[in-house]
């Protein structure tokens, strides 16, 4: 029992991550309906940004307050990683519109490759660990053989989550470009027709994912104090899942597959076997795909001829 | 204006170029500055810091922003040129271009040898000889299914490492030989074609990419876990080399020099497995040109253009995937054996996303479905890959501690990308058409609508 608490905490700490990113995938494919592949690079590149923004605050200013230091590093992996995803778009994915269908996904697999590799080659490929931040726990369940507990890390991490889809849940449903979005998403040509400036529209959209997975990349610095330059390919193919899990298209679905995914890969580490933790994410990839490709959450898709 | 284009040049936006240059700027140092201008570094004590290198930034942004300026200024104010008819070979070239290519790659060794002699030219027929034409022959493996049948395949590595662990795992077990377990090899991928073909019949485009992506890693982590079977990261080592007819390539008595009175050197097993890659290899490409003749080679194409429309004309979609994914994969468990026995050494290493991702490239970037796109795309990027190696001239621009093998992949990519934005249906994006009225004619890429399916 104390396991499984503690093993479903850690579950949704992971999920929320994974959740984060997996909104980026929902969108981008939901709107233009391509994979866009380098969204997990862009998730590691955002990670990276957090990690430099932490040391500069640390090293140079000597800011003290782990807070402020959090969220300076959130506004501004939030910000910088939504430029990257911009310039990203507008140079490797834009000129490619209305192209044949591999055109853009042979592209950002490209881009995927150039994005891990420009960190490696500007940063050094070894890890970069960053001191251990918000170390204390609060203990649930007092126990001799294994104590649950919850640090405040994860506390921080699933507010920040709750709190920033709250918002960008508001943004789609009650905002004019909100409405823009999923107008495009129904119907581009219609929605450029009635006036909807579809390019800025589809920018947007890639600005919004970048922002949502500079959240994950922060939470991630957080939570496991060591980046990678590697560490894009791996969580962006777990949250491709969750987001074909919950259904590609629908941003509850996202996080919902997002959470599911963290739990099954949490519990299967804690029950199983470790070695085979990213085969279970994989195999459940395939699976879904097979038997309901529209996903938990999705509308079937409707062949036209 | 419309008669003479150079004479009516139109003015130069000065005011517009130079909001777009200070844009640039912003937006590179935004995007830039924390990658280029700050280094995190490990001190003494193992701890991160950061040091700053503002001029590397400064460099790279007034470099971008320059060059933008320059074009925007005397290239892309120009009036847009009328595009020519795409760049396509003629079947008369073609024709005559077989030939000849296929004898200089026969040639190609001897004509090493000559210049180069024994010691100095194994590098280069190991390198580039024997590596190209691995990827030559993956490239024409995965053309099959990509390019013929139109079906997206991100795990093709897959079988190449399920044709590379068959090998090394009979050959150590049973002590086959390398001709003998060359042909179980192939049946082997095919049959992992198809067991992982038939779960993905349904799926269409990006969602059979990413299936067999998962695919892909599914093998590659079994193979890293299950140590008992494969030695897990530390991999399978002394596999077997093929042999000629049972002669090694040896310093043995009953070795290869030995049995022709000649000199022991080790560039005889490299010529012999050069020419037995480049026999595999244009087998493939024999093989694909026949079946593009057959029905089933038809079928494949009709199913890359419109599925629903061969559905309709009672064209069996099942059967036609699943042989394109056993045909292709049983190529890539040909060459998966031949790098295994040409290697003596494989690990899961070997077999990494990144090799799909460099085989689908060489596939899309060289013109889905074209043998000849396939050729120059493998020359220019594993060649050019290798070459990096050779550039040691680059390290007196650049400092002694410069490595150019460090930017390769970087490069790698960049050019997966520009290439695309170049030209988005590869470099030779005409095909034959294989049933014809009268005379055959190349048909331009952009009218046929290959990928959706």
């Amino acid at each position: 029992m104390e396991v499984f608490l503690q093993q479903l905490i850690n579950g949704i700490t992971l999920g929320s991550i994974y959740g984060l990113i997996a909104i980026g995938y929902t969108m981008v494919f939901g709107i233009i309906g391509m994979v866009n592949f380098a969204h997990g690079d862009v998730f590691m590149v955002s990670a990276f940004i957090a990690v430099i923004t932490f040391l500069a605050l640390t090293t140079w200013l000597g800011v003290g307050s782990i807070a402020i230091v959090l969220l300076i590093c959130l506004v501004v992996a939030m910000v910088l990683t939504s430029v990257w995803n911009w310039a990203i778009e507008r140079v490797a994915y834009r000129p490619l519109r209305g192209s044949f269908r591999l055109a853009p996904l042979i592209s950002a697999i490209g881009m995927s490759i150039f994005l891990s590799n420009f960190v490696q080659v500007t940063q050094g490929p070894r890890n970069k660990p960053v001191p251990p931040i918000l170390k204390d726990v609060i203990v649930l369940v007092q126990s001799e053989v294994y104590p649950v507990t919850i640090s405040y890390k994860q506390i921080m991490i699933w507010l920040v989550t709750v709190v920033l889809l709250a918002g960008f849940w508001y943004l789609v449903q009650k905002t004019p470009l909100g409405r823009a979005q999923r107008a495009c998403e129904q119907d581009r040509k219609m929605a450029s027709l009635l006036g909807i400036d579809v390019d800025r529209t589809i920018s947007l959209t890639f600005v919004m994912g970048a922002a949502l997975a500079a959240v994950a990349g922060v939470m991630y610095m957080a939570y496991y104090g060591v980046v990678s330059f590697s560490d894009g390919f791996t969580p962006g193919v777990k949250a491709f899942t969750a987001a074909v899990l919950g259904g590609i298209g629908s941003l509850p679905g996202a996080v919902l597959g997002g959470l599911l995914i963290g739990l099954i890969e949490v519990f299967w580490s804690a029950y199983f076997t470790i070695d085979y933790k990213d085969v279970a994410a994989f195999s459940i990839l395939v699976v879904v795909l097979i038997f309901m490709p529209q996903g938990i959450l999705g509308k079937p898709e409707v062949e036209k001829v | 204006m419309s008669h003479d284009a150079t004479a009516s040049a139109p003015a130069i936006d000065w005011a517009g170029a130079l909001k777009d240059a200070f844009f640039t700027t912003l937006v590179l140092v935004a995007i830039l500055g924390p990658f280029i201008g700050l280094l995190t570094v490990q001190n003494m004590e193992h701890q991160l810091v950061l040091e700053t290198r503002g001029w590397l930034l400064a460099a790279f942004v007034g470099l971008i922003v320059g060059g933008r300026f320059l074009l925007k200024i005397l290239v892309w104010n120009r009036p847009a040129k009328q595009k020519g008819a795409p760049f396509a070979l003629s079947p008369r070239v073609e024709r005559a271009a077989a030939p000849f290519f296929i004898g200089l790659l026969f040639a190609f060794p001897l004509m090493i040898l000559g210049t180069l002699g024994a010691g100095g030219s194994i590098k280069w027929i190991d390198n580039f000889g024997i590596q190209i034409l691995i990827y030559i022959m993956l490239g024409w493996g995965l053309n099959i299914v990509v390019g013929l049948a139109g079906l997206l395949d991100l795990g093709y590595v897959a079988f190449y490492a399920v044709g590379a662990y068959s090998y090394a795992l009979l050959a150590k077990t049973f002590g086959f030989s390398f001709w003998m377990l060359l042909p179980i090899a192939g049946i082997l991928a095919a049959m992992w074609g198809i067991i992982l073909g038939f779960p993905v019949l349904r799926l269409r485009g990006d969602y059979l990419a990413i299936v067999t992506l998962a695919f892909g890693e599914i093998i590659r982590l079994i193979l890293i876990n299950w140590v008992d079977f494969s030695g897990g990261y530390a991999g399978i080592s002394g596999i077997p080399r093929p042999t000629l007819f049972g002669i090694p390539f040896t310093a043995a008595d009953n070795g290869f020099a030995a049995t022709f009175g000649l000199e022991f050197t080790p560039i005889h097993r490299t010529i012999f497995l050069y020419y037995v890659i480049l026999a595999l290899a244009l087998l493939t490409a024999y093989v694909t040109m026949r079946l593009r003749r057959l029905p089933i080679g038809r079928a494949w194409e009709a199913l890359r253009e419109d599925e629903i429309a061969c559905r309709s004309l009672g064209i069996n979609t099942t059967n036609t995937k699943l042989t394109a994914f056993a045909i292709g994969a049983m190529f890539g468990g040909f060459a998966g054996s031949f790098f295994a026995a040409r290697q003596g050494f494989i690990s899961p290493e070997s077999f990494t996303f990144m090799e799909s991702a460099n085989i689908l490239a060489i596939v899309v970037l060289g013109g889905m479905g074209s043998l000849w796109g396939v050729v120059i795309a493998a020359v220019a990027l594993v060649g050019g890959f290798e070459l990096m190696r050779e550039m040691d001239f680059l390290k007196l621009i650049f400092g002694s501690d410069f490595d150019p093998t460090q930017y390769r992949t970087l490069l790698f990519g960049f050019a997966m990308v520009a290439i695309m934005l170049w030209k988005p249906r590869g470099l030779i994006s005409t095909r034959e058409p294989t049933a014809f009225l009268k005379e055959s004619k190349a048909v331009s890429g952009s009218l046929v609508k290959e990928g959706h399916g």
